[in-house]
């Protein structure tokens, strides 16, 4: 903001599938120490734009810049290595790991020992290392508050315990950045405020710059910093939570052509009449979709 | 899935060393020393007495060395989630290879031996090169290709197999001296087996063993956690195409004699048999299911010969039945190990212990 170079920069990225349009042309950045949410109705492109920042799908046109670094076509891997992490809509954890495994794995561009050396254990210095990013890993397991989990297999968690050693996957990346997919889905009320809890403090304590994608307007509102909004794939409104949410384009898209037409004169306050419309809006459809 | 239940309570530990300990419990510990020390016993003769009949002898000798290439098998099947129809391929060429290190350059066989497990990798991270790109179907009949192709490669290639005559293989000597008789290359071979499981438990548990776990769980997500899936699935064909060459080798100079015949796809479904009685992703479980696979056969001969001698030995159906058996046992006994315990033995295994570890309170 101060000359500085943002730290997220996406400039005119289109993606299609095999004629399905998911993104055209989206620009937006994401400053240092940021907390920016992305929301828009079902299928309007959120997951794709998250996946091409994170190297799962490679747009088709346009360029994104990471800490003024180009990387629109590195792979994965290598964008981890770089401080890019990231949580999953549809949990995908590593289902027969222990949670501290999982977690651990998450540790992997940190830690320099090898199969060999690893073979060697007590000889090398794989020992060291592994206690060394335990105890980082500790720390990570004590702030998501998971200790009581710690050896259980992932894959026999209750979901909201799932989403959260998801988190803490991530985060053992020591990230730069960290990108949510609906970090809060499926949650009930009391796991929703642990989870905006911990994702404040990622952002506040940790310094982690957040991209997040969530349904839920009220957290959306009340968390971050800056709101992008996705209709079709294509950008129609960003800016701070409130601005965003009284947009005209906004309650279009979330509530249809009719429904804006009534509303947008009347409602002078956007955000009190809108937020809880479009979370009933958006879960109803969710519902549906299910 | 279990594991997490059968680790008992009261199992409390106080420092991140003793929690990354090699074995979840004192107790898996204990046993394993246990078993170490009577094994190392086992080839002693007690003035004259051998507790260990020779017999006994050449088949823990042979679980030991199918063990190691088992076990690797293991690590590329049971952690990496790949598949390979050609281990057996990989088992003959480290066995050629030690041969051919030590006639053709005179390389003492105690070093011919991990050479040839070096080869093997080499040769296994070639055919592993598909893997990158196909998984599943594709993949299994990618490594049966490389199975054809290396048994080709050992009837055609006189100078490094000896071609349909074989090669000699030196007995195993060190420092000069020659181990003669099964009995002392018991040692040579318990001595490999204890390094390379130790070896692969901790590899296991330290970075490039969880890459290769989380490939096999969800490789999308391991590639986003900064894991080079290229690099780990090729990694997984070498380290297992070592441990097949290692185990390859000692079979060659424990027979002294490698014939280009035998490392045929049977044998590499037999390994596949080994892993999944053991049980896909158990260290342990590998050598339970070579032990399995070995004895079996046994098993079934000594029924066989115990019915031989009663008058049910005199009936041709009876006994034309029970050649037959003895053929399809193997087979039976792998499908009945994946319809009823798909875990294999080790999950038994464990599941016994803890019953008796809590006894009389097994809750
Ligand atoms: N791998 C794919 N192959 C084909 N089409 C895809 C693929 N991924 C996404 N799409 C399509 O792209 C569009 C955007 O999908 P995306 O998952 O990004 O939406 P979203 O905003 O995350 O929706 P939701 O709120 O349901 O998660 C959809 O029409 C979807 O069907
Ligand atoms: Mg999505």
């Amino acid at each position: 903001m101060t000359g500085d170079r943002p730290l997220v920069e996406v400039r005119d990225v289109s993606l299609s599938f095999r004629g399905v349009r998911a993104l055209s042309h989206v620009s937006f950045h994401v400053d240092k120490g940021e907390l920016f949410s992305i929301i828009g109705p079902n299928g309007a492109g959120k997951t794709s734009m998250l996946n091409c920042i994170s190297g799962r799908y490679t747009p088709s046109d346009g360029a994104i810049y990471f800490a003024g670094r180009e990387i629109t076509r590195l792979k994965p891997n290598a964008r981890a290595a770089l401080g890019i992490g990231r949580t999953f809509q549809n949990l995908a954890l590593f289902n027969h790991m222990t949670v501290l495994d999982n977690i651990l794995v998450g540790r992997h561009h940190l830690i320099r020992s090898n199969f060999l050396t690893g073979a060697l254990y007590w000889f090398g210095g794989a020992e060291r290392e592994e206690l060394k990013h335990r105890r980082a890993v500790e720390e990570i397991i004590d702030f998501l508050e998971i200790s009581h989990i710690r050896k259980a297999i992932a894959g026999t968690l209750p979901y909201g315990l799932r989403k959260r050693v998801e988190l803490a996957r991530a985060l053992a990346l020591k990230p730069d950045l960290i990108l949510l997919d609906e970090p809060m889905a499926g949650m009930n009320l009391e796991e929703k405020e642990d989870m905006a809890r911990y994702v404040i403090d990622i952002n506040e304590e940790w310094g982690t710059t957040v991209v997040m994608i969530e349904h839920d307007m009220g957290v959306v509102v009340d968390i971050s910093h800056r709101v992008m909004v996705l209709d079709f794939g294509r950008k129609i409104a960003e800016g701070e939570p409130d601005a965003v949410m009284a947009h005209p384009n906004v309650k279009k898209a979330y509530l249809g052509e009719d429904a804006a037409a009534d509303e947008a004169p009347a409602e002078a306050d956007g955000r009190s009449a809108v937020a809880p419309a479009m979370a009933t809006a958006v879960s109803g459809s969710r519902v549906a979709a299910q | 899935m279990s594991r997490l239940s059968l680790v008992p309570c009261g199992e409390f530990k106080t420092s991140y060393r003793a929690d990354t300990t090699l074995f979840a419990t004192p107790l898996s510990r204990n046993m394993v020393f246990l078993g170490v020390v009577l094994l190392a016993l086992a080839p002693l003769s007690i003035g004259g007495w051998r507790p260990v009949s020779d017999y006994w002898i050449t088949l823990l000798i042979q679980i030991g060395y199918l063990g190691i290439a088992a076990l690797g098998l293991n690590i590329l099947v049971g952690f990496t989630g790949q598949i390979s129809l050609g281990h057996a391929a990989f088992f003959g060429f480290g066995a050629f290879s030690s041969a051919w290190l030590n006639n053709t350059f005179g390389v003492p066989v105690a070093l011919s031996i991990p050479l040839a497990g070096v080869m093997t990798t080499a040769v296994g991270m070639i055919v592993g090169i598909p893997a990158a790109r196909i998984k599943g179907l594709y993949l299994a009949i990618a490594t049966l290709a490389s199975q054809f192709i290396l048994q080709d490669f050992f009837a055609r290639a006189d100078w490094f197999t000896g071609g349909s005559a074989g090669s000699l293989a030196e007995p195993f000597a060190l420092f000069g001296y020659v181990l003669r008789g099964d009995r002392q290359y018991f040692y040579v071979v318990l001595f490999f087996l204890v390094v390379m499981y130790l070896f692969a438990a901790n590899m296991l548990r330290t970075r490039d063993g969880r890459a290769l776990v989380a490939v096999r769980d969800h490789y999308l997500s391991a590639e986003v956690m900064g894991i080079n899936l290229t690099k780990y699935r090729i990694l997984s064909f070498g380290i297992s195409s070592f441990y097949a060459g290692i185990g390859g080798a000692l079979f060659a100079h424990y027979l002294q004699y490698v014939s280009i015949e035998g490392f045929d796809i049977l044998l590499s479904v037999q390994f596949l048999g080994m892993i999944i009685i053991g049980g896909l992703g158990s260290i342990m479980g590998s050598l339970m299911g070579t032990a399995f696979m070995v004895l079996l056969p046994e098993a079934i001969n000594a029924v066989v010969n115990i019915l031989k001698n009663t008058t049910w030995g005199n009936i041709p159906a009876v006994t034309d039945g029970l050649a037959f058996f003895k053929q399809a046992a193997i087979g039976l006994a792998i499908v009945l190990f994946l319809i009823f315990e798909p875990d294999g033995l080790a999950r038994r295994w464990r599941l016994i212990k803890a019953y008796w570890k809590l006894y009389p309170f097994s809750y």
